[in-house]
Parts: C-alpha cells; structure tokens; sequence
C-alpha cells in the first residue's frame, strides 16, 4: 500500500494529458428501419460548429443493416467524413454488438468528442461504451460548445442539481469526451445535396451466436401525439390538482388545433402520460403557441419550452417564475379561467367559419 | 431441482427533488430539511424482483452505495420483502460519477455473489431523481460484462431453467420485445408495475433489521485511483441559474374570467396566429 502513497501525485489538476492523438468530433447516428432519428441530424447542426471552432473534421458514424442511404444523408447534413457499418446482425439495435463497432471505431480513429441523441438508444450506447473505455459521459445536455484550442475541452451543460439549476460538465483528463444530447434543442443544417461524402466501411465482426440478446418483435406505437412537431401546445402542472383537469386542457386544445403538454410535475404524479411531458427528460418543443396553466417555471420545464414563439401562462402565484417567460400573463384561478377562453374560441371560430361560409 | 433465482436490486437513497429550492439570495440550493426517499424508479425494480419471488421463489439482495443514513432505505426495501440488504459505505466513495459509482457498484455485486450466491438479475431503476443520468445501470452491466435490458416497461417471463428472460422495452418510438440469457441487468421504467405496501410482517423485521455493512476494508482488491473523486473522469465546473431572459410580460386583468378570457383571445386574434392555424380564413 505504501506504493500508491509513493507515486507521484496525480499531476496538478488542471494539467491535462496529451491528447493530440484525439481530434475530431464524431455523432454516432441512430436509426430504426433506415430512418435516421432527427435528433442525430440536429447533432451533426451543433457538431459542425464544435468540429469548426476546433478547426477538426465531423464524423459521422451509421450503423445498421442497409444504411447506406443513411451515410449519403448524414453528409448533407454537414458530417465531412462519413463511416458506415451494415451488416444484418446490426438490423436492430443491440447494446454489445453496437457497442463493439462503437469501440472499434474509438480504437481507431479517435475522435476527442463523441456524441449521441439522449434517447432510449443512445443512453444505452453511450452508457456502456464509456464504462468499456473508460471515459467521462455527461447525460442530456441541453448546451454544447467547445473551448479554443489548446484546451479544446467540451463544455457539456445540463439541467442539474434536482434541476433546479444549470450545470457545465468537464472531462479533462479522459479521451474522449463523450454527452448525450437531447433532441429538439440542437438546430439542424438545411439539407444539402451537393455535400457528397464517400462513405468509408467499417468492418462487422461479430457472428449472430455471439449475441445473446434477441429481438423478438418491435411495436411501433403511433403516438396520439406528437409533441415536438406541434405549432400549438397547451400543457399543465401541480397547479391542475389531477387528471380530471386535464380534460379541461384537452377541450382548449382541441378548440385550438393543438395538444396537449404536462410539467413533470404532473406526469411523475400520474395525472397524465410521459408521452405529454414537455421540459428536461421530456420533449423540447418550440411551437408558435405556449400555454403553460398552473405550471411554475422550473428550469427543468422551462429549458424545454422556453423557445415557443408566443407563451401564455395562467397561474394562481403571481410571483411564479414563469411569468417571466410568457407575453402575456394571467393571474388567477385556472379552473374558470381556462374554460372561459375555450368558449371565447369555439366562439370566434364558429363564427369565422360562418363568416367564411358567406363570403365565399 | 435448480436452485432459486438470486436478485440484486439496486437502490439509491435520493433527496426529495420536489422539496428542493433554490435561495433567491445567492442562487444556491436550500438542502436542508429536504426529505430524502428511495429513487422511486429503483422501488419498481425491487417490485418486480418480489412478484418474480411471489411467483416462483427467489431471494432478493438490495444494495445501495452511500453514506450510512442510507441505512433507512435498506431497511425500507426490507420491509417491503427483500432478504438482505448491503450498505456500501466510506468517505473514500464520496464524489464519485456514474463511471467511479458503476465500478463500486460492480465491486459489490460481485462480493454478493461470493456471500450470499450466484446472481441471475440485477435490477436499477432507469435513473436517479438527483443524478438523471440512467449511465449507472448500463454501467454495471459493462463491469460485470452482463447482457443489458434498459427501459424495461413489463418483464414478461424469466425461465430459470432455460436462462432466458423475455421482456418489453418501452422506447420512444414503440415497445421491443427482447430475449436474453441471464445473468442480466434490468433497469426499470415507473410502468413495470405498481409498487406494494409493505405489509405488517416486513414492517416489524425490518425494525429489527441490521444491513450489512461493507467499507473500502471489505474490498481489499479495490483500485483505489478509481473511486470516489479520483475516479470521476467529470467535473462539475460550474453551475448556475440560468439567466432569465426578461420578457415584457403583459398582465391580461379583467373584472371576471370572461372578461380576462375575451381580452387574450382578442389579443391572439390580432396576432398572425388565426391565419396560419386557419383559425380564420
């Protein structure tokens, strides 16, 4: 034991290795049946401006099973080297075949940044290559940038501390530097047909009976809702009290054309399903209209709505933060007011709808 | 006749996030007199781990990294059924990432199996409240280079005499169903099931109920260079409350809710909204 106490001190802190033998930032794109998630185009978005300030390449990594569309796609949106592992054991995502290719690639090329979507997929990946490697993995970041060269490091942020606050995650002494990120944050470049990138292939080479884990069977489920695209969101919080209030929500949706959203608040209370919540470990949304009823503002919501073009909030507490977010706010009692405007609604529609109906 | 199925379950004791504000003064978090409570998530890994024992038997081991108040926890999961209950414990643990937790984790689950028996499941739930990450249980199934099932929404069967479990991962976009052969890592989503009570039995032997303490002691093979802080490749470098962009916020006031409901759909009609939305056209 005296050795360990004999070794030179683990250099000053603030000392980093040398990492010169890492460069470039890297997206790992996901897929399901040949469809690319949006999340990993909008990484390509933030990682290009990473990748530029670095003065690096941007990888992009596809792996599947007849992907090489997808490798073709990933260079219009911005990736300047393009890698591609297909090979039918990689039709589904599995964690350990997936993760081999990941860490092959990480052997090999070494890019200092590696980033995935924050999805189910991607947490699972990212989680298990960066206990393989190891390295530092910073979940769910809702902000990415990159200090000058020479430090280079990547500043992860994110919702943190019972996410109440912000927090900038460093990995400094580890290579990569690996995040999640969520989708619908990042901001994709338009699509651009003329950035044709040769693909390079990776080699598979794991057999099917080295895989223990099978997939029996996927369900797509058609959710009712889809958040992220939604123009029009009307969501709740505590400040609803229950499901039944959330019938109420609806009723304004529907008079509007939109859907409904939830505060965590109220999906961890069980008054609605996960599928509606909007805000960390929910949906990033930005539609052109934001109703937030009896919601507070917490950053965890707010990181994820705070970009809809017109908000509206309706809270009993004057003083609730996310007054500070809205165009116009209403203080008062939710359960009158909320069906006083759905009425005034139905009301101005029927009525340019009859307007309609005569002019035409 | 095999022997029983043995469960790990994984649990964190987590302060209540609900209960947690921030001091408007200095922006710092006001922890005090925050109630601390099991991650609820990992409570339905431990559900799911007794409706496997109330169907075909199995015994259940809770363990949990942290300081020793976490004792409270243990004994909570005790009373809902669990047979053993590990503490993990030392100021040699503290400040560690999900990389420098995953490697003690992987420590201790490894030391269970030599004290109480081979181990066919280990369940987490799918993050923690505080940390939010979900990289701890993938974490430990890479240690322990065991297969892993994240997002688990129902565990459909577990064959201890084939060694395969069947489960559905709930997923963003649909629900996989997965095989696998134990030994396997489980993290679970809050609809695997609905947690019980702890019934009145469970409730008197957990007050008597001593959890197992182990130390940096107990693990004289333990890397040092790879807990607690020195272990943690992240560093948290700074944190804030994010600077609140001032908007102009217009009070919408009126004498009744009619009134105040009138004015803001006006105030909506004026804007471009109804032409876009054909709201009116």
């Amino acid at each position: 034991m005296s050795e360990e106490t004999k070794e030179p001190k683990v250099a000053v802190e603030d000392e980093m290795p040398d990492w010169s033998a890492y460069r470039g930032v890297l997206i790992v794109v996901e897929q399901r049946d040949g469809a690319a998630k949006k999340v990993s185009w909008q990484l390509l978005g933030q990682g290009k401006k990473l990748a530029d300030k670095l003065e690096v390449p941007l990888m992009a990594l596809v792996i599947g099973h007849n992907v090489a569309h997808l490798a073709q796609e990933a260079g219009y949106y911005g990736a300047d080297q393009v890698y591609l592992c297909d090979a039918e054991e990689l039709k589904d995502y599995r964690t350990r075949p997936y993760s081999r290719v990941c860490l092959k690639f990480i052997h090999e090329y070494k890019p200092e940044i590696v980033l995935f979507g924050a999805t189910a997929t991607g947490r699972d990946l990212a989680g298990a290559i960066a206990t393989h490697l190891p390295t530092g993995l910073t979940a769910d970041t809702t902000e990415l940038d990159v200090e000058l060269p020479p430090s280079r490091l990547l500043l992860a942020s994110r919702p943190a501390f019972s996410e109440k606050m912000l927090a900038t995650i460093l990995c400094k002494q580890y290579r990569p530097q690996m995040a999640t990120a969520r989708a619908g944050v990042f901001q994709e470049l338009p699509r651009d047909e003329s950035r044709k990138v040769e693909a390079v292939r990776i080699e598979f080479s794991m057999s099917e009976d080295e895989i223990a884990t099978k997939v029996l069977e996927f369900i797509t489920e058609t959710s009712s809702i889809n958040l992220e695209e939604a123009e029009i969101i009307v969501a709740g919080g505590r400040g609803l009290g229950g499901s039944e209030a959330f019938k109420m929500l609806k009723d304004l949706a529907d008079a509007l054309g939109g859907v409904v959203g939830a505060s965590r608040a109220a999906v961890d209370a069980g008054w609605i399903k996960h599928e509606h919540q909007v805000g960390q470990t929910g949906y990033t949304v930005r539609p052109k209209l934001y109703f937030a009823i009896g919601i507070s503002g917490a950053v965890q919501h707010t990181v994820g709505m705070a970009n809809s073009e017109l908000i509206v909030a309706i809270n009993r507490d004057a003083e609730a933060p996310i007054f500070n977010f809205a165009q116009y706010g209403i203080v008062g009692d939710l359960f009158k007011i909320v069906p006083a405007i759905t009425e005034q609604v139905k009301q101005k529609r029927s009525f340019a709808g009859i307007a309609v109906g005569s002019n035409s | 006749m095999s022997e029983k199925l043995h469960i790990v379950v994984c649990i964190k004791q987590v302060p209540d996030s609900r209960e947690i504000r921030i001091d408007p003064k200095n922006n710092t978090l006001i922890r005090q007199g925050v109630p601390s409570i099991v991650n609820f998530y990992d409570l339905h890994g431990l559900e799911e781990a007794l409706r496997i024992k109330d169907e075909q038997g199995a015994r259940i081991t809770v363990v949990t990294m942290g300081p020793p108040p976490a004792e409270k926890s243990l004994k909570e999961c005790v009373s809902l059924g669990a047979d053993d209950a590990v503490l993990v414990t030392d100021r040699g643990f503290a400040g560690a990432d999900t990389l420098a937790t995953s490697y003690v984790l992987g420590k201790t689950i490894e030391k269970v199996a030599e004290t109480f028996g081979k181990v066919d499941i280990v369940f987490c739930g799918k993050q923690t409240l505080d940390g939010d990450t979900g990289q701890v249980g993938p974490g430990i199934a890479c240690r322990l280079d065991l297969e892993q099932l994240t997002y688990v929404s129902k565990v459909r069967a577990v064959d201890k005499d084939s060694g395969k479990i069947t489960v559905e991962r709930h997923l963003e976009d649909g629900i996989e169903v997965v095989q696998t052969s134990m030994p396997v890592l489980v993290t679970a989503l809050k609809e695997l099931n609905k947690v019980r009570r702890a019934p009145l039995p469970g409730m008197l032997r957990a007050a008597r109920f001593k959890p197992v303490v182990w130390t940096t002691a107990d693990f004289p093979e333990l890397d040092r260079k790879q807990i607690g802080l020195k272990g943690s490749p992240t560093i948290v470098a700074r944190t804030w409350v994010p600077e609140i962009r001032k908007i102009n916020t217009t009070r919408v006031e009126g004498e009744s809710e009619q009134e105040i409901a009138q004015k803001i759909v006006e105030t909506l009609w004026q804007t471009d909204l109804p032409e876009r939305f054909g709201w009116k056209s």
